[in-house]
């Protein structure tokens, strides 16, 4: 029996006539909305949703589920993704009715036990940045970079000082320029030195009145730290620059070292990412802020704040940015970082960086009898190989298309740009050591496939629900929504 | 540490594979001063049990809305979500798994999506839909971004009867950009006032935000509105933001009535309230703005052997390939909570969507005619949906706390966010408001003077 059946779309599963669900008992005479709305009313029902049978939706959604690759499945090594497992107990705590059924517009006094769980989380981050305050509005990595360089804006401009230039490294995420942009600042990109950091002499050599901020990724996408790092925060203070530090790698750093301590200023964290909140195939995330006294004045409003009678948000906040979200985040996202930060303690969450970085050298040492790095430096939580000498003329691609055949998720491709060919590798801590020696001898065995038989590789995978897609048909005439046959 | 697998054998052949005889030599690259000396000042970790225990303790220290019957929409309604969307959501295979970057693993993700797209651009009357944004509010932002990229003008209108947050937000998102915001005043029927669009710069504005319904809960009519925006190419992009997706089912989608993006909030659509977050943003538009709209895209294509399958397309707009020329930052979206939403739209269908929007009208217009028999008349004479506001003769703190008294929560104290409605409140009434709550409150109302 194979694995997968094929399941048509929700519309060509359309019976009309089937239910679903049945609505609640009616308790008062029904509207009439033709004499409410008049014109304002919806000819005719959403045509395109299906009229299904509660067991029809369930098997739908369910063969679905059956064609994704997930962490409870296997390695899903994505670097710089941090896929670990996410705990069970993190899911059950944010269905309690009393998180989940919470209104945001309720009274603070009717809301101290959601309070005190943010409350609590926020110091829980500061201890791990090192950081002063903290801000958990912003719903993912992304709006988290956001509200930081806003902070940083406000900051300067509060100070009658304009800027106009960030920095940030060519190892960047994309986010980074894209976040630096929609702040209004320009981008300048600095060169990486041969061993993969930031070049401190072409840094010097910039640092001027205009530059705002450098936006930092410690450890870099390479897993490289930036071991100059507290020189860098010199360099840029001096010129009355802030230090932005992405924090999408602080997996690795976890009661080692803080960003605080080194002299950042401001950073966002992914709890989605390090505190083991489920990915949820593409979000929801959390992206906190944690920052310097300096910058507190201006963080999104409201502000929760301690008081002798309990918790509660305070809105007067005049130099606030503002805000970035409708009401105070992802909760229920911030909710499974806290059960995640309370279940593992301090020594934990130390423990759960060490073996982060032993894992990932652990797969650096033995992949690396197969493939070569990318950069020689030493490595933190990932390590990136390069596609040079790859036997058979195959190319990254096709070592990840194949890798899918071996019942793994691949590893980052193409990514970080520096490195021709990446394939970015980054296993967590959550990994047992017999599940990344089946992903080694994987490798090894594509390796030899492509020695013996390139094509056979070039045209992986084989074994999945689906075969290579065209992705450039998709995007020459895109096709976003059903249509039906001849339609 | 029950999430770590590492065992003593498991770390002797691991450290010495990296080549090392101590974790600790494996961080050498992190110079010594930088190193934290002290122990992380945080809490000691907690068994399973205990920790449940403390998080039982504090959900208990909060007074739900299933617990305590209340009438606060302003941007989350409670709806009632059918158990399999919570056991479909539960499945490792959804939650578990990361954005659909390699296709041949991630259908059963991107048929989800495309379904949703499908499901969202016919509720909005519109030809696309993106695949979800943070929330309403920053969808709303986005959509003034994404305006003021295909038009010249360089002012954003904003209605005011907009929820407040999310004008809060859009300023926030615009206020470096060279952009102009600015606000049009509504009218004694509670929607935009179009008489002041003239004066509020709409020559050089690159679109126009009107909630739909707005924050009073009034249906606007945009056939209208759009009549009244200059012709031609200084024609500003006409945006219907929605709070309430499940007015979608009820009344004219925005996009069938001359709004080219329709953008907001589904968290109606199977997603608990869960004090305010996560949430569902979208994004829907026209064919034309399709290559500008923000955030990820899933398209039909066909596999090597020439089967139907599913791919995130026109990723040139985003940030991991276009950097700082990218469309929008954003990358992690609120991928469980679409995936929620096109659960709970295929168990509703398109009949019961439909009669449980009318249900929820019919709620409100009952709670609405019951305080009108008491002497508490709406603010305002424009069709509501589920939500409706009213002059009360007292604060609205004073309502609130009478209500309290009876264990039910009351609706939002206008004032807030409005000065100039001193008294005025905010009621929603929902398919999980009671009647029997309802008549309670008509009594805590009525009986004020």
């Amino acid at each position: 029996m194979s694995r997968f059946i094929e399941e048509p779309l929700l519309f060509e599963k359309d019976r009309p006539g089937r239910l679903g669900v049945c609505l609640c008992t009616k308790e008062v005479p029904t509207a009439d909305a033709e004499a409410l709305l008049g014109d304002l009313l919806r000819p005719e029902p959403p045509a395109r949703l299906p009229e299904l049978s509660e067991v029809d939706v369930v098997r739908h959604f369910t063969r679905l589920s059956l064609m994704n690759y997930a962490v409870d499945y296997g390695l899903y090594p994505l670097g710089s993704c941090t896929m670990k497992y996410n705990p069970k107990l993190n899911e059950d705590v944010s269905r309690f009715e009393g998180l989940a059924g919470l209104h945001p517009m309720q009274d603070d006094a009717s809301a101290q036990g959601a309070l005190e769980i943010l409350h609590t989380l926020e110091r829980a981050l500061c201890a791990v940045s090192g950081m002063d305050v903290c801000t958990l509005q912003p719903s993912a990595g992304a709006q988290g970079e956001f509200t930081g360089m806003q902070l940083i804006r406000a900051y300067h401009e509060d100070r009658g000082d304009a800027r106009q230039v960030v920095l940030i490294p060519d190892s960047a995420h994309g986010t980074n320029p894209a976040t630096s942009h929609m702040a209004g600042y320009r981008v300048e990109e600095i060169r990486s030195g041969p061993d993969g950091c930031v070049d401190l002499s072409s840094l010097k050599a910039r640092m001027a009145p205009d530059v705002a901020a450098i936006m930092l990724t410690v450890p870099n996408t390479l897993g490289i730290f930036e071991k100059q790092i507290d020189e860098i925060c010199r360099i840029l203070h001096e010129k009355g620059g802030q230090v932005y530090v992405d924090g999408a790698n602080l997996n690795a750093l976890m009661g080692i070292t803080r960003p605080g301590d080194w002299g950042a200023d401001v950073m966002h964290i992914n709890l989605h990412k390090t505190f083991s909140t489920p990915h949820g195939g593409g979000g929801p995330g959390a992206g906190p802020v944690a920052c310097k006294a300096h910058l507190e004045p201006f963080l999104p409003k409201p502000v929760l704040v301690r008081a002798k009678d309990g918790f509660r948000w305070d809105w007067d906040r005049p130099k606030s940015i503002g805000k970035v979200h409708a009401f105070y985040g992802n909760f229920l996202i911030l909710v499974r970082a806290l059960c995640y930060i309370e279940t593992m303690g301090g020594e934990g969450l130390k423990r759960a960086s060490q073996m982060a970085v032993l894992n990932a050298n652990y797969l650096r040492a033995r992949l690396g009898e197969h493939l070569p790095l990318g950069f020689d430096g030493p490595t933190l939580h990932e390590v990136v190989f390069c596609d040079k000498g790859l036997p058979g003329g195959i190319t990254t691609m096709d070592l990840a298309k194949r890798l899918i055949d071996y019942g793994f998720h691949p590893p980052t491709v193409y990514f970080p740009l520096i490195v021709h060919g990446a394939l970015m590798v980054e296993p967590t801590e959550t990994e047992p050591v017999e599940e990344m020696d089946r992903f080694v001898e994987a490798v090894k065995a594509i390796l030899d496939e492509a020695r013996r038989d390139a094509e056979f590789v070039k045209r992986a995978p084989h074994e999945a629900f689906r075969r290579r897609l065209d992705e450039v048909a998709a995007a020459r005439s895109p096709v976003l929504t059903y249509r039906p046959e001849g339609g | 540490m029950r999430y770590l697998p590492q065992s003593p054998e498991d770390l002797r052949l691991m450290l010495s594979a990296a080549g090392v005889s101590q974790v600790e030599d494996l961080f050498a690259s992190i110079p010594e001063p930088l190193r934290l000396k002290a122990p992380l000042d945080m809490p000691t970790a907690l068994p399973e049990c205990d920790l449940r225990e403390r998080f039982v303790t504090r959900s208990s220290r909060n007074h739900s809305l299933t617990c305590r019957p209340g009438f606060l929409g302003a941007g989350a309604y409670n709806h009632f979500v059918p158990s399999p969307v919570g056991h479909l959501l539960s499945r490792s295979e959804f939650y578990t798994a990361y954005t659909p970057y390699q296709p041949e693993l991630a259908q059963g993700t991107l048929q989800a999506i495309f379904e949703f797209q499908t499901m969202m651009a016919d509720l909005c009357g519109t030809d696309v839909c993106n695949a979800s944004l943070y929330d309403g509010a920053s969808a709303a932002a986005e959509a003034a971004l994404l305006a003021a990229r295909v038009h010249k003008g360089r002012k954003v209108l904003v209605a005011r009867s907009l929820h407040p947050a999310y004008r809060e937000v859009i300023r926030t998102y615009l206020k470096h950009l060279d952009l102009d915001v600015g606000e049009v005043p509504y009218g004694p029927d509670g929607r935009i006032d179009l008489s002041s669009l003239a004066g509020a710069g709409v020559e050089e504005a690159c679109c126009l935000l009107v909630g739909q319904p707005n924050f009073f809960g009034v249906v606007e009519d945009f056939e209208t509105v759009s009549a009244s925006l200059p012709a031609g190419p200084k024609r500003p992009l006409l945006v219907g933001v929605v709070c309430e997706a499940l007015a979608l089912a009820l009344i004219r989608p925005p996009g069938a009535a001359g709004a080219d993006v329709v953008c907001g909030e589904a968290r109606s659509f199977g997603l608990p309230l869960g004090y305010g977050g996560p949430n569902l943003g979208f994004l829907a538009a026209r064919k034309a703005h399709m290559r500008q709209m923000p955030g990820r895209l899933v398209g039909e294509t066909r596999d090597a052997d020439g089967r139907r399958g599913f791919v995130l397309t026109l990723t040139t707009r985003e940030q991991h390939i276009r950097r700082e020329k990218a469309t929008s930052n954003i990358c992690t979206n609120q991928g469980l909570c679409m995936l929620a939403a096109v659960i709970y739209l295929s168990l509703m269908g398109r009949r019961n969507l439909r009669e449980l929007a009318l249900r929820n009208l019919s709620k409100a217009e009952h709670l609405k005619a019951r305080l009108a028999e008491r002497g508490i008349r709406p603010l305002f004479s424009g069709p509501t949906f589920n939500e409706f506001a009213v002059g009360l003769k007292v604060a609205p703190s004073r309502a609130n706390a009478e209500a309290l008294k009876v264990h039910i929560v009351g609706g939002l104290d206008l004032s807030v966010h409005y000065p100039d409605l001193s008294n005025g409140y905010l009621l929603c009434a929902t398919e999980q408001t009671p009647k029997e709550a309802s008549e309670k409150l008509v009594d805590v109302l009525g009986g004020l003077s």
